[in-house]
């Protein structure tokens, strides 16, 4: 599933770098100030920005080559109160793009997975662990932690009131 | 897996800086303020919807965030934009709704809005007791 959209997603990026970099360039020829001052932010940010992904680009392969698809799915699968833990587990170490989930999901919800803990498995995704400096970068530690604790306890409540809604 | 994956983000990244820093010298800081210029709840439902029709990597949403943040909207309004961004999904909805099923899909993402603004609004509160102590 990941190999089919990995090729179209890079492509796609690309063709997204170089549509802005086109508008930039036609942007010099008719509003030159403008565009330079924005390259000037540009630059700024990202030589901010760049010790930030390398630390992110290293958490990525660790957690790529430690974590995989069917460790997770397989803790999914567990009956009882610690199938919220699971969840909320899962969703944070769920690598790649959501919806690259959604039939390995879709899946286990057929052998009697709960509308709750797809929800709370889904809404845990968005806590991206390798994504954390950026997020502590721009918000400081405080934040970040205090939004981690929320969000996983919001999780609940939603998966919770999903199963309520749809019983 | 993750050099393709970084790889593949990389390009969006640059992208998107390049066209934060567009928006960021042409717009100014008072449109911002404009924007937002209601009360902590109804800035926390207008992030929370810039965020729900936003989609793209959640570092992205992190780097416009942070550069909202830093132009003066609240930390209520953009924590709305934070979560909604990663947990609403607009974009993704027809997918969704074809493997997950449209009951399912729409209930989600509902819920997942309404807890956008409850996140935010409970960060504000943590954040004033905390600030306090």
């Amino acid at each position: 599933m990941h190999n089919k959209f990995s090729p179209r997603r890079i492509s796609a990026s690309w063709y997204y770098l170089i549509t802005v970099v086109l508008f930039y360039i036609g942007l010099f020829i008719f509003v030159s100030d403008r565009s330079t001052a924005a390259f000037g932010l540009f630059i700024e940010i990202l030589l901010k920005m760049l010790p930030v992904f390398a630390f992110v680009f290293a958490l990525m392969v660790l957690s790529n080559y430690y974590i995989s698809s069917a460790f997770i799915m397989k803790h999914l699968e567990r009956k009882g109160a610690r199938k919220w833990l699971y969840a909320i587990i899962g969703g944070v170490l769920a690598t790649g793009p959501a919806y690259m989930w959604y039939p390995l999901v879709a899946d286990l919800r057929k052998k009697g997975l709960s509308d709750g803990l797809t929800a709370c498995f889904l809404y845990n995704w968005a806590i991206k662990l390798p994504l954390l400096p950026v997020a502590v970068y721009y918000f400081g530690i405080q934040f970040v932690v205090l939004l981690m604790i929320v969000m996983i306890a919001i999780s609940i409540v939603q998966g919770m009131t999903l199963n309520a809604i749809v019983k | 897996m993750s050099a393709k994956a970084f790889a593949g983000m990389f390009p969006v990244l640059l992208g998107t800086i390049l066209l934060v820093s567009l928006v960021v010298t042409s717009i100014p800081v008072s449109w911002y303020a404009s924007l937002f210029r209601g009360n902590e709840y109804v800035n926390s439902v207008i992030g929370s919807l810039l965020g729900s029709v936003s989609a793209g990597n959640p570092i992205v949403s992190y780097i416009i965030g942070g550069e909202l943040l830093e132009r003066g909207v609240s930390i209520t309004a953009v924590t709305a934009f934070l979560v909604a961004w990663v947990t609403v999904g607009l974009v993704q909805l027809p997918a969704e709704i074809a493997i997950l099923g449209k009951r399912f899909a729409l209930y989600r993402n509902g819920l997942a809005f309404i807890a956008s603004i409850a996140v935010a609004m409970i960060i504000m509160a943590l954040m004033r007791v905390l600030s306090y102590a």
